[in-house]
C-alpha cells in the first residue's frame, strides 16, 4: 500500500509552514498566546499545528491497515460499530448478595446482557465478613461474598449460561471464580458454557491499586493457574483483564498507563508460556481494561497505539500465529479521578467527553461513571444518566457511523506514533530490569506514578492546569446530591449467615479439602480443581485464602512516595 | 538550638488501597518542612494509634475513600481517648459525604478535607491549627 | 533535679511509652532541660545491646530489621528500634518510611519503634540518636536496633555507638562498594549481602572478601575477621544465622573487653566525649553569634566585599571563644 505522502510535497509545505509560523510569532508579539504551555492532562506539550510534516513517514498498510487487519490501529473487528455497538456494561454491587441479585434482575429485564459485579473490600482482600479486618466495610463498595451460598444467591434465577459476567476481583480471583463455577454446576450448568471475565490482574495491584495479599511471584503463579484451567476447561472465559485503569487512577500519565499495562501483559504471557502453554491457546482470551481520561485526543491516540503495539508484541516478540492473539480487545471506564465533588453536574459532561474518546478509540465495552461517583456509591438516577450518555453517543450523535473517523488526522496520527515510541521505550527499560516483576521490586512503576501524581496536583494548585469548579469558575452554592445509604444492619445479617453455614457444613470435608488446596500450593500444582472442590464443601473465601497466605506468605505495602 | 518541628502521621485505615491522596499529601507535608511518618496501607485503628504514640506525632491525617470512615474514624477517636492522647489533632480526607462531617467533627475530628482541596490550603491549615505537642 | 525531671526519669525507667516517646522528641528538638534528664538516666544505661544496621538506600535494611525483630521477640528479648531517614536539605522536611516495613510489630508491647530524621544542620543527628539510644536502654529494652542510611560521616559516627555494626550491601554493587569503602567498610563487624536471591551474590561475596582483606587499618582486624553472610530478608532466609553471628560477636566483645560496656573502652569514650564537646561548643557558639546578630552582620560584610571570610572567622572566634 505504501507511503501516504509523496516525498515531493514536503518542501512546499515546509516553506509555507515557516511563513505561517513567522506570521504567528509576529502576532504573538502584540498579543501573546493564551497559555505559556499548551499541555495535555499528562503534561505532554502540544504544538500549534500538525501537518503532513509530522507524519511524513506514514505508511498506510504498515501503520494503519483496515479495521480487523494487522496492525489493527483502526480497530480489531472488521465491521466495528457498523455491525454492533460496543457493550454498555455498568458495574453494580451493593450490600448483600440478595440486594445485588435484585438489581441484576432489573438490569437483565432492561435488556442488559452483560453483568458486572463489584465486591466489597473484605471480599476483594480475601477476608470473610466475620474477620476483625472486615468491620465497617461489609457491603459498602460492593457485594459481600463469603461462601458459595452467597454466590448462588447472587445469580439466583439468572441465566448464567447465556449471560456474560464480569467480576472485578484480584487477589482471591481463583477462589471467587471457583465459587462461580461451583454455583453454576450446582445448578446443573456445565463449566464450558460459562462466559465472562475475572479481572485477575495482580501486577497492576502492586503498581497502583494496592489490593494485595500474596507476594508478586506466587500471585502470578495463581493467575497462570486460572489461565491454564480456563484454556482447558472454561474456554469462553476471559481469564485476565489486564488493567491500566487503576494505574491511571493512581496518577500515571497516559503513556505510563499504556506502557505499564502492556508490560504487565508481556509478563503474563511469558509466565503462561513458561507453564508450557502455547501462546495461541491462551492469548486470545486475554483482554484489556483502560481508563478514558479527559484529554480527548491523547486518549484516542492511546487506544490506537495500544492496539498497534500489542499486535506487534504478540506477532514479533511472542511469535503468535493466530490473528486472535494479536487482538487487543479492551473495556474502558471513564476516569473516576477526573470527576469533581464541586459542581457535580459538570461530571456528566466530563464523562460524556471521555466516553466519546473511548468510542472514537474503538473500545469493545464501556462503563460510564455516574456524576456522584466522587461522593459515594451511585444512585439509580445517576447511573441511568451515565448509561443514557452512552446511548446518545451511540445512537444519536452519528459518531459510530464510520470506523475510526480520526484516522489520518495529522495530529492524531502523530500523537499515536509518539505515544507508541515513548511507551516502547518504557517497556525496554522494564525489560532491562528483568521484566515487570523486577521493575516492581525496584519500585520503578510505583515511583514514576507517584511523581506524576504529585506533579499533576501541583499544577492544579498553582492554577497552571484548570479544573472547572475547583480552581476556576468556583461557585459558593452547594448543589445537593442524593446519596445512597447502606443499611448498617446488613453487617450483622451477613455475619450471622456466615456463622450458620460454618456450623452446618461437614467439618471433616472442609478440613480435608483445605488440606488438598494446601498440598497443591506446596507442590506447585494447579489449584483450581481443589479450590472448586473446597468451595463446594462450603469452605469460605478466607479459609482458602488463609491457606494461600500460609504457604506463600503475605505482601506488605512498601510505601513509595 | 531548641526548635520544635511538626511531626505528622499519614495513615490509611481500612482495606481500601487507593493511596494516591495519602501519598500526594505526604509529599506536600514533607515539602512544607514537616516530618511525616507513613504507616502503610491496610492499618487497623489500633495499629495507627499505637504508632502515633510511639512516634509522638502532633497530628494524624486519615484518608478514606471507601466509606470506612463511619466505623474506623470513630474507633480511632475512641482509642486516642482511652490512651490519653486526645491532644493529637486528627483530620480526615477523602470521599466523605457532607452529612457525615458534622458527626465526625462532634467526635473530635478537627477538620475534613473533601476532594479538590488544594494541597497548600491543607498545609496552611496544619500550620495554623497544629502546634507541636508538649511545647508550652 | 527538678520534680518534673524526676518524674520523667521515673516514668522512663518504668518503661512508660508516652514519656519515652516525648523525651525522644525533646531530645530531637533539643529542648532545654533534656540534659538534666539524660544525666539522671545515664547511671541506668549500659544494659542494652546495641546493633547498628547501615547501608545504601533500598538495600533492605528495614526489611532486615523487621525480620530481626520477629526472631528476637521469639527468643524473648524486648526490642527498641531507631530508624533514621534523611531530612530533605531543601525543605527541612522528611518522609520517614522505614516504619512501614516494621508496622506489623506496632501492637507488640515488647517492641518500641521510633523514626527519626537526620536534621543534622547544627551538630544534630549523632548526639540525638545517641541520646535516644540511652533512653531506650534506660527504659529496659534488651536489644536496640539502629537503622541508618550509610552515606555520610554522620551515619558512620552513629554506628560507632553500636556494639555490633552490620553493613548491608546487595549483589551487583561492585562500584558502589568501592564508593562506600572509605565510609562504612571499616566500621562493619558483620557484612550482609542481602537480596541474595538475585544474581551475582557470590561475586559480590568474593569482591567484598578481597576488599576486607586489603584493608590495613582496621582495628582489631586480627582478632575479629568480619564474617560475610548471604541473606534474603524478605523471605526470612539467613536471618537466624545473622543473629547467631551477632551472638558470636557479642561473646567476642566480652572476651576482649571484659564486659559489654563500651564506655569502659577509653578509645570510644574519648571519641564520644570529643563529639559531644564539639556539638555543644558549636551549638553554643552559633546560638550566641546568631542571637547577637553578629553572624548576619559578618555575612553581609563578606557579601559586600568589605570583609573576607578568613578574617571574619578570626574576628568571630576571637570575640567569643579564644
Ligand atoms: N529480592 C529481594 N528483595 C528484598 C530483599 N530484602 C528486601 N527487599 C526489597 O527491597 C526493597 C527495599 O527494602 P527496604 O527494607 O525498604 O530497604 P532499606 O534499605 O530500608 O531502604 P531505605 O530505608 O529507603 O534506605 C523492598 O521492596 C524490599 O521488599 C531480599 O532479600 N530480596
Ligand atoms: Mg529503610
Amino acid at each position: 500500500m505504501g507511503k501516504v505522502f509523496n516525498e515531493s510535497v514536503f518542501k512546499d509545505i515546509e516553506e509555507a509552514q515557516r511563513e505561517w509560523e513567522a506570521k504567528f510569532d509576529q502576532l504573538c508579539e502584540r498579543a501573546p498566546e493564551r497559555l505559556k504551555r499548551f499541555i495535555t492532562v499528562s503534561n505532554r506539550e502540544i504544538k500549534r499545528i500538525y501537518t503532513p510534516l509530522d507524519v511524513k513517514d506514514l505508511d498506510y498498510g504498515r501503520d494503519l491497515g483496515f479495521p480487523g487487519e494487522y496492525p489493527y490501529t483502526r480497530g480489531v473487528q472488521t465491521s466495528m460499530y457498523r455491525g454492533r455497538l460496543w457493550t454498555m456494561r455498568m458495574f453494580a454491587g451493593l450490600g448483600t448478595a440478595k440486594d445485588t441479585n435484585r438489581r441484576f434482575h432489573l438490569l437483565v429485564r432492561a435488556g442488559q446482557t452483560g453483568l458486572s459485579v463489584a465486591f466489597d473490600m473484605p471480599t476483594l482482600m480475601g477476608y470473610d465478613s466475620d474477620s476483625p479486618k472486615a468491620k465497617g466495610e461489609i457491603g459498602r463498595c460492593g457485594v459481600a461474598i463469603d461462601t458459595v451460598k452467597d454466590m448462588e444467591e447472587l445469580f439466583d434465577g439468572l441465566p448464567v449460561d447465556r449471560l456474560t459476567t464480569s467480576m472485578t476481583i484480584n487477589p482471591p480471583a481463583s477462589v471467587i471464580w471457583a465459587m462461580y463455577i461451583a454455583a453454576a454446576e450446582n445448578r446443573g450448568i456445565p463449566r464450558h458454557l460459562l462466559g465472562g471475565t475475572i479481572q485477575n490482574d495482580m501486577l497492576k495491584e502492586f503498581i497502583a491499586q494496592k489490593t494485595f495479599m500474596l507476594p508478586p511471584v506466587p500471585s502470578v503463579k495463581l493467575i497462570i493457574d486460572t489461565v491454564e484451567f480456563g484454556t482447558r476447561q472454561v474456554p469462553k472465559w476471559n481469564t485476565i483483564s489486564i488493567s491500566g485503569y487503576h494505574i491511571r487512577e493512581a496518577g500515571s500519565t497516559a503513556v505510563q498507563e499504556l506502557a505499564f499495562t502492556l508490560a504487565d501483559g508481556i509478563a503474563y504471557t511469558e509466565a503462561a508460556i513458561e507453564r508450557g502453554l502455547d501462546v495461541d491457546e491462551f492469548a486470545p482470551r486475554f483482554s484489556f481494561f483502560f481508563n478514558s481520561h479527559i484529554d480527548f485526543f491523547e486518549e484516542i491516540a492511546k487506544f490506537r497505539a495500544a492496539r498497534r503495539m500489542w499486535a506487534k508484541i504478540m506477532k514479533d516478540r511472542f511469535k503468535a500465529k493466530n490473528p486472535r492473539s494479536w487482538w487487543l480487545r479492551f473495556h474502558t471506564q471513564t476516569a473516576g479521578c477526573s470527576l469533581t465533588a464541586q459542581q457535580p453536574y459538570n461530571n456528566i459532561v466530563r464523562t460524556a467527553l471521555e466516553a466519546l474518546a473511548a468510542v472514537l478509540g474503538g473500545t469493545q465495552s464501556l462503563h460510564t461513571n455516574s456524576l456522584d461517583e466522587v461522593l459515594a456509591l451511585p444512585t439509580e438516577e445517576a447511573a441511568t444518566i451515565a448509561l443514557r450518555t452512552q446511548q446518545i453517543i451511540g445512537e444519536e450523535s452519528g459518531v459510530a457511523n464510520t470506523i475510526d473517523p480520526l484516522g489520518g488526522s495529522y495530529f492524531v496520527e502523530a500523537l499515536t506514533n509518539q505515544m507508541e515510541e515513548e511507551a516502547f521505550e518504557i517497556i525496554r527499560k522494564i525489560d532491562e530490569m528483568g521484566g515487570m516483576l523486577g521493575a516492581i521490586e525496584k519500585h520503578y512503576p510505583q515511583q514514576e506514578i507517584a511523581d506524576s501524581a504529585y506533579r499533576y496536583q501541583l499544577q492544579i494548585d498553582s492554577g497552571e492546569r484548570t479544573l472547572v469548579g475547583v480552581n476556576k469558575y468556583v461557585t459558593e452554592e452547594e448543589i445537593p446530591v442524593e446519596i445512597l445509604e447502606i443499611d448498617d444492619a446488613l453487617e450483622k445479617l451477613q455475619v450471622e449467615k456466615l456463622h450458620r453455614i460454618k456450623e452446618e457444613r461437614d467439618q471433616a470435608k472442609v478440613r480435608e479439602s483445605l488440606e488438598r488446596v494446601g498440598e497443591a500450593c506446596e507442590k506447585g500444582l494447579n489449584v483450581m480443581e481443589p479450590v472448586i472442590e473446597a468451595v463446594k464443601n462450603y469452605c469460605t473465601l478466607q479459609e482458602v485464602c488463609d491457606v494461600y497466605r500460609k504457604v506463600y506468605g503475605t505482601y506488605r505495602d512498601p510505601g513509595i512516595f | 538550638m531548641a526548635e520544635r518541628r511538626i511531626r505528622v502521621m499519614v495513615a490509611k485505615p481500612g482495606l481500601d488501597g487507593h493511596d494516591r491522596g495519602a501519598r500526594v499529601i505526604a509529599r506536600a507535608f514533607r515539602d512544607a518542612g514537616f516530618e511525616v511518618v507513613y504507616t502503610g496501607l491496610h492499618q487497623t485503628p489500633e495499629e495507627i494509634v499505637e504508632a502515633a504514640i510511639q512516634e509522638d506525632v502532633d497530628m494524624i491525617g486519615l484518608s478514606s475513600l471507601a466509606g470506612a470512615h463511619r466505623f474506623l474514624f470513630p474507633r480511632l477517636m475512641e482509642l486516642l481517648k482511652e490512651k490519653g492522647v486526645e491532644d493529637i489533632v486528627v483530620c480526615g480526607g477523602g470521599i466523605i459525604p457532607k452529612d457525615d462531617i458534622p458527626k465526625l467533627k462532634e467526635m473530635g475530628i478537627k477538620e475534613i478535607f473533601t476532594p479538590g482541596t488544594p494541597l497548600n490550603q491543607i498545609v496552611e491549615w496544619v500550620k495554623e491549627n497544629v502546634k507541636p505537642r508538649g511545647s508550652g | 533535679m527538678t520534680d518534673s525531671t524526676r518524674e520523667i526519669v521515673k516514668k522512663v525507667l518504668e518503661g512508660d511509652i508516652r514519656t519515652v516517646a516525648r523525651l525522644i522528641r525533646d531530645i530531637d528538638d533539643n529542648m532545654p532541660g533534656i540534659r538534666d534528664v539524660l544525666k539522671a538516666l545515664y547511671p541506668h544505661t549500659g544494659k542494652a545491646y546495641v546493633i547498628g544496621i547501615t547501608g545504601a538506600p533500598g538495600v533492605g535494611k528495614s526489611t532486615l530489621v523487621d525480620q530481626m525483630i520477629k526472631h528476637l521477640r521469639q527468643k524473648g528479648y524486648t526490642v527498641g528500634v531507631l530508624a533514621v531517614d534523611p531530612t530533605s536539605p531543601f525543605t527541612g522536611g522528611a518522609i520517614l518510611g522505614d516504619r512501614v516495613r516494621m508496622q506489623r510489630h506496632s501492637m507488640d508491647k515488647g517492641v518500641f519503634i521510633r523514626s527519626m530524621a537526620t536534621r543534622g544542620q547544627f551538630g544534630g543527628i549523632t548526639q540525638a540518636t545517641r541520646s535516644a539510644i540511652d533512653v531506650l536502654d534506660a527504659m529496659g529494652k534488651d536489644i536496640i536496633l539502629v537503622e541508618t542510611v550509610g552515606v555520610g560521616q554522620d551515619e558512620v559516627d552513629i554506628v560507632k555507638t553500636a556494639h555490633t555494626t552490620i553493613v548491608v550491601v546487595i549483589p551487583g554493587m561492585g562500584d558502589d562498594i568501592q564508593a562506600i569503602k572509605a565510609g562504612i567498610l571499616e566500621v562493619g563487624d558483620i557484612f550482609v549481602i542481602n537480596k541474595a536471591d538475585r544474581d551475582g551474590a557470590d561475586r559480590t561475596l568474593m569482591d567484598l572478601r578481597m576488599m576486607l582483606e586489603m584493608e590495613t587499618d582496621r582495628e582489631r582486624r586480627d582478632e575479629w575477621a568480619p564474617p560475610i553472610l548471604k541473606v534474603q530478608a524478605v523471605f526470612d532466609i539467613g536471618v537466624e544465622e545473622l543473629l547467631e553471628t551477632i551472638e558470636r560477636h557479642r561473646s567476642y566483645i566480652i572476651e576482649r573487653y571484659g564486659d559489654l560496656k563500651l564506655r569502659s573502652d577509653p578509645k570510644r569514650v574519648k571519641e564520644s566525649l570529643i563529639q559531644m564537646l564539639k556539638d555543644r561548643l558549636f551549638e553554643t557558639f552559633l546560638e550566641r553569634i546568631s542571637k547577637s546578630g553578629e553572624l548576619e552582620r559578618r555575612v553581609d560584610e563578606i557579601s559586600k566585599g568589605i570583609l573576607d571570610p578568613y578574617s571574619a572567622c578570626d574576628i568571630l572566634l576571637k570575640e567569643h571563644v579564644v
